[in-house]
């Protein structure tokens, strides 16, 4: 098992510690999986009881000037591990003025993520710094834990407001209750509520536009067509935990998604993009 | 008596003081002929403060004389004083101290813009001297540098972060966290290289590593960089203090951190501890071999965990596993090395207690140390630094 990337562009390096960031605020341990294109971090929580499962995918051309891998074996061309993204935040957080950053696995005390960073300095010589964050390899018999969820069947998917904006309703609505009602229809409406015995709170957003599923021909799950686009879909969640995912952010999507489908039981997905 | 310093304010009297509340709770303040010393010290002893203002800080400097004189005071009431600093710097023009003994009333009166007068009395007790024994220019490694470089070295540091390791060789300094050989396993280990040349002064007499609190030291980089005047750094042994000094024409600050004594060391064979030096620094960032961060995940011979001697470069990963015939050697006599010093640890690590319960008594022979380190501290700490004390001692 090898593997070795090397990071030289600061915007790079800017944005792949930010997604690292927001990562660690929404879970202590996560599963970093490493393929010959791709880097993913995966959480695999217990979806069943308002539990938070997540799935984030990062090609690895977008950021690495250099990437070379080589996975448990050649059928296997994968390297699967258990890291603390909060270590690797702060590590990247201290180089950002880097002139190079490499990241590379290594067997020191214990498997560990290096973190090698060149930083500038007024004389000849540069002043490297090293971070050994260490990880837990996780063998090939678990690996079936890890592999990309698919999308859930969905009633209604829909683009989200401003996250900052969402972020301070929730806020003000989580003092108030401890769950909380999305309903979003086809018409790119939705509200946000809350009902308890004293008061009950509701807040509406209007044309936020839905995204169009009926193009992805490898979706799953797809609105049916038959659907009323006034008829709103329901989702009761826990307002600490969509709380955790609004304040996480620091990426700055471009889209976020919301899916809702019909059952309680079934989880509904925010993707941020 | 009274003892009055009366100066034109200047903002470092007021970072002064707020660097020593770092340090302590209470200010010792000891007018001497060689300037007025305001001290502080921290509760396990293990990190004490000096800062100096020569008789020229001030415009009038009057002591009594022949009479040694020493109060301590709540250091807290003291930072009343001196509070904000952008708002002080603005305003006050001149400030005077005042001492009167039979009153036990220190008085700070600011003289500010517009004829304002703000008076402080404080009130003191008298105190027994306060005074690390220790010098400086005796130790062997002597650095000197601009205070931006140790504030960027810091930085990679978590603030949470209790202790670092400082280990040079004639060319190079590392520093990096000390991580106690339990939590090895799960813990982040941050390591900084920082070549001779980055540093106004680079003097290295012996090749070794000193281990100390993180926490105190940031409270004198905060007073250096914002003063902009060159830290001086200096130290000997492990177990011998670390002195970090900030001195300019008027004013000398000192602040004494003791290290850990490396009790295993001092037992064995000196000539041991000299098969394991620093390494050699790895200045082909840009071009290292692949190879060399194998990860076996069959067993292979893993290194163990070392404790106290310099983390070994990757070049030396690729040793292990690659001829074990060769490393053999030089694992062995590690691995001994090791034996002997996990099974010291197991004997600190059973006295329970605060994390720098064994940086105690470094300094000041009036305290006594905990009991897992009577039988092992080497006398020597004790005969260099002794404590001052007066006869009326709690």
């Amino acid at each position: 098992m090898k593997f070795r990337g090397k990071i030289i562009d600061v915007a790079c390096l800017n944005h792949f510690t930010r997604v690292v960031t927001t990562i660690s605020k929404l879970t202590k341990i996560c599963v970093l999986r490493l393929t010959p294109d791709n880097l993913f971090f995966v959480l695999s929580g217990k979806v069943a009881n308002g539990g938070v499962s997540m799935w984030c995918e990062l090609s690895q051309a977008n950021f690495f000037d250099e990437y070379q891998m080589e996975g448990v074996s050649s059928e296997d061309n994968e390297i699967c591990l258990e890291v603390t993204p909060e270590n690797l935040s702060r590590a990247l957080k201290t180089v950002q003025n880097a002139k190079a950053v490499k990241l590379k696995l290594t067997k020191k005390h214990c498997p560990c993520l290096t973190i090698a960073a060149e930083l500038p300095t007024l004389s000849s010589i540069s002043r490297v710094v090293t971070h050994d964050v260490p990880v837990d390899v996780i063998p090939r018999r678990l690996w079936h834990e890890f592999k990309e969820p698919s999308m859930p069947d969905f009633d209604v998917s829909i683009y989200l407001p401003p996250l900052k904006t969402m972020k301070n309703v929730v806020d003000r609505m989580k003092n108030l209750s401890n769950f909380l009602v999305m309903e979003a229809n086809l018409n790119g409406e939705m509200n946000l509520k809350i009902e308890t015995d004293l008061v009950s709170v509701t807040t509406h957003f209007k044309d936020l536009g839905n995204p169009p599923w009926g193009d992805d021909a490898s979706q799953d799950g797809g609105p049916s067509q038959s659907r009323d686009p006034e008829d709103m879909a329901q989702a009761r969640v826990d307002i600490r935990k969509l709380q955790q995912f609004l304040m996480g952010q620091q990426v700055n999507p471009s889209k976020a998604m919301c899916s809702k489908s019909p059952t309680a039981a079934r989880p509904g997905a925010l993707q941020a993009k | 008596m009274l003892c009055i310093c009366v100066c034109v304010y200047r903002p470092v009297l007021a970072k002064a003081i707020h660097s020593l509340s770092r340090i302590g709770d209470e200010l010792y303040v000891e007018p001497q002929d060689d300037g007025l010393a305001l001290r502080s010290v921290n509760s396990s002893r293990s990190a004490y403060a000096c800062f100096l203002f020569a008789p020229l800080f001030f415009s009038r400097y009057t002591i009594p004389s022949g009479h040694a004189f020493r109060c301590k005071m709540a250091i807290k009431s003291v930072q009343a004083v001196f509070r904000s600093l952008a708002s002080l710097e603005k305003t006050v023009e001149k400030c005077h101290i005042g001492l009167d003994e039979k009153k036990n009333r220190l008085t700070f009166t600011l003289h500010c813009k517009h004829g304002l007068l703000k008076t402080h009395n404080l009130s003191f007790q008298d105190s027994e001297s306060l005074q690390a024994v220790f010098d400086k220019d005796s130790y062997g490694n002597v650095f000197r540098s601009h205070p931006r470089l140790l504030v960027d070295t810091v930085v990679h540091f978590p603030p949470s972060l209790e202790e670092v390791t400082v280990s040079v060789s004639d060319e190079r300094m590392w520093v990096r966290n000390h991580v106690e050989e339990e939590d090895r396993s799960k813990s982040m280990l941050t390591e900084l290289c920082l070549a001779s040349d980055e540093f106004d002064h680079f003097a290295v007499t012996t090749q070794n590593s000193v281990t100390f609190c993180l926490k105190e030291l940031r409270g004198m980089l905060v007073f250096a960089e914002s003063t902009g005047l060159p830290v001086s750094m200096y130290f000997d042994e492990p177990g011998s203090p670390l002195v970090l000094s900030v001195t300019d024409s008027v004013l000398e600050g000192n602040f004494v951190l003791a290290t850990l004594s490396d009790d295993s060391n001092h037992r064995k064979n000196n000539s041991r501890r000299e098969q394991t030096p620093p390494p050699p620094p790895n200045d082909d960032f840009m071009d290292d071999d692949m190879d060399s961060y194998l990860i076996a995940m069959d067993t292979s011979i893993a290194p163990g965990p070392s404790a106290t001697r310099p983390p070994t470069p990757p070049l030396a990963v690729s040793t292990y596993s690659k001829q074990p015939a060769a490393a053999n050697h030089r694992s062995r006599l590690i691995a001994e090395e090791q034996e002997e010093e996990e099974e010291e640890e197991a004997e600190l690590a059973d006295s329970a207690g605060p994390p720098n319960k064994k940086f105690c008594s470094l300094f000041f022979g009036s305290v006594l140390p905990p009991s897992s380190q009577t039988s092992t501290q080497p006398v020597t700490n004790q005969e260099v630094l002794a404590s001052d004390s007066e006869d009326d001692e709690q």
